[in-house]
């Protein structure tokens, strides 16, 4: 069972390595996130790598418009597209269960993925390693680590998602368009509304609540993990820094990243099981 | 142990409210070469995915060498006995020909020495470096086809598979189709293009609306549809006699261009036809056309219709 599913792996990665859209938004954000670690600290007056703290908050932000759209890309057409061109029955006639199918997909985006994110934020990474001598290396380490991990998983949380638009969409046109809508919502829209229900109640919401309702979007997770760490930033980091981070146990967030991609994905193999090819 | 490798019993298939088969019931025997015949809608793609376990059917049993093809316990193992050729199948265009089969080898668990073998019977090593993107719809259907016979599998299905074929590859997947029937697979043709492929097939079944119009050897339908043969007769017959008692015998008699007869009868007459026209002197030459594939699916097509018409006529009537 375990070959077939690497083998799928093994072939999705390829793709992967070869797909230009994901190349070049790599290249980007490897770009911004250089320009950002050294540009960082401009407002105030400074260039060159100086506070770990804001770089990684302001890598965050990066990180948040630009992961999920790569892990869309990557995933958006993973059945539909497959069902489209023919393969896919064609794959279902091999001895592969459809669950196999799926978990093969997963762990060759996934590691994909994992490729473009180390690449993309570990260029900034390596850049202030060898041209900072503010940052401890030791304090770098840790700091990039925990936000390249995060990063990672939120990119695989957004994998689970595109694989369950493709499992429900009927064409690969229409699996696009849903990916863009759940990027734009869940990247712009979500925040908006928490604060427009925020600024309708006076405030009136606990931040309990408020707590609560972040972990409905795994980007704002992404960002209060990654906030937990630095919390000299908090006020630089957008509506997260409203919540009481310390209100939500740092466990309670990592496994609802976790959450947030093995729910999606467990979905997606049961809406996949019911597909009729 | 059963020399059967196909069998349906009674079994129907809704999707939601389109019937797609309507208690179809029929056995394939291994090692025979079938053609699944119909129109579009007419069932067969949905036997198909019910033989290959991609659909269960809403009630009756599907059997494929005596096992369930939708359950899980047996798929793997019967999946790696199968190969299947899909219809407008494109691949991966990402992918050069040889990557794309080592990619479907592996899923099947087939060596590596088998694939390059494939690729040249197929006609395909010249271009297994080149990326199937660049590969004309003839390459693909090749390369399909490689694909579907991997494994040497014990049952074939190939839907449309002469579909983008020149003459030359054409006659080269029916000479594979034969060597494949001599080492024991069965092998089921689906196509439109009937011309040609009755003499590679033992049996065909024809569909319509999600039934079984006929099912059996070419010979055995010609017989039930009772169509005549022809035989074209080039030159000039002497026994005028004998002509003139044809009709009388069920044979019509034509002629035709100054110079040809056509004579059309229930294929019982052939050897009696064949015997008089023997003891002609002036005949330069003769072809005799059996009903071809293609008139015995119009009959039964044509004859089903008619029997609808009539069934609907009754209905309004009451």
């Amino acid at each position: 069972m375990m070959n077939k599913i690497l083998v799928v792996a093994a072939k999705e990665f390829k793709d992967g390595l070869r797909n230009r859209w994901v190349a070049g938004i790599t290249v980007v954000l490897a770009l911004f996130a250089i320009a950002i670690s050294y540009f960082g600290a401009a407002a105030s007056g400074m260039v060159g790598f100086t506070s770990l703290s804001t770089t990684i908050v302001s890598l965050s932000s990066l990180a948040i418009f630009l992961i999920p759209l790569i892990a869309l890309i990557l995933a958006y057409d993973t059945i539909v597209g497959e069902e489209e061109q023919g393969t896919l029955i064609l794959l279902l006639t091999y001895p592969l269960k459809r669950s196999e199918l799926l978990a093969g997909k997963f762990v060759g985006h996934a590691a994909m993925m994992a490729l473009a994110t180390l690449l993309g934020f570990g260029s900034s990474g390596l850049l202030i390693a060898v041209f900072s001598e503010q940052v401890e290396l030791q304090e770098l380490l840790v700091a990039y680590s925990i936000f390249i991990f995060t990063s990672i998983l939120l990119g695989w949380t957004f994998i689970a998602l595109a694989y369950l638009v493709s499992v429900v969409s009927s064409e690969k046109s229409r699996a696009s368009g849903v990916a863009l809508i759940i990027w734009f919502a869940l990247v712009f829209v979500f925040d908006l509304l928490l604060l427009g229900l925020l600024v309708a109640t006076g405030g009136a919401i606990g931040d309990d609540l408020f707590g609560w309702l972040l972990l409905l979007n795994p980007t704002d997770i992404f960002r209060l993990i990654n906030l937990g760490s630095f919390e000299a930033t908090q006020v630089q980091s957008g509506l997260a820094s409203i919540a009481d981070s310390q209100m939500i146990q740092p466990a309670v967030l990592w496994s609802s990243l976790l959450g947030w991609i093995v729910v999606p994905c467990l979905l997606a193999v049961w809406r996949f099981n019911k597909r009729v090819i | 142990m059963s020399s059967e490798a196909i069998r349906f019993d009674r079994v129907a298939m809704d999707f939601g409210k389109v019937q797609a088969l309507n208690g179809v019931s029929m056995h394939i025997e291994q090692g025979q070469v079938v053609a699944l015949l119909g129109h579009n809608g007419a069932g067969k793609t949905t036997s198909i995915k019910m033989i290959l376990g991609i659909l269960q059917p809403t009630s009756g049993t599907v059997r494929v060498f005596g096992n369930d093809p939708a359950s899980d316990i047996k798929m793997a193992e019967l999946r790696k006995q199968m190969g299947y050729l899909p219809e407008n199948l494109s691949f991966y265009p990402q992918l050069s020909g040889r990557e794309t089969l080592h990619y479907f080898a592996r899923l099947k668990g087939a060596d590596k020495q088998q694939q390059d073998q494939l690729l040249e019977e197929v006609g395909l090593l010249h271009a297994a470096d080149r990326r199937v993107k660049t590969y004309s719809k003839g390459m693909r259907q090749r390369l399909g086809l490689a694909q579907a016979m991997l494994n040497q599998p014990k049952l074939l299905i190939l839907d449309e598979p002469t579909v983008g074929l020149d003459p030359v590859a054409t006659r080269e997947l029916y000479n594979k189709i034969e060597q494949l029937k001599q080492q024991g697979a069965t092998i089921i043709l689906c196509s439109h293009v009937l011309s040609g492929i009755e003499e590679h097939i033992d049996r065909a079944l024809i569909l319509s609306a999600g039934k079984i119009l006929a099912q059996g050897s070419i010979e055995e339908l010609r017989k039930e549809a009772q169509l005549p043969m022809t035989i074209r007769v080039r030159g000039k017959i002497a026994n005028q006699e004998w002509l003139d008692q044809l009709p009388a015998q069920g044979v019509s008699t034509r002629f035709v261009n100054g110079s040809q007869y056509i004579l059309s009868a229930a294929a019982s007459h052939k050897i009696s036809l064949l015997h008089a026209l023997g003891q002609e002197k002036n005949i330069e030459d003769l072809d005799i056309n059996m009903p071809t594939l293609e008139s015995i699916y119009t009959y039964y097509n044509t004859r089903n219709n008619a029997e609808g018409s009539d069934r609907q006529a009754v209905t309004h009537d009451e």
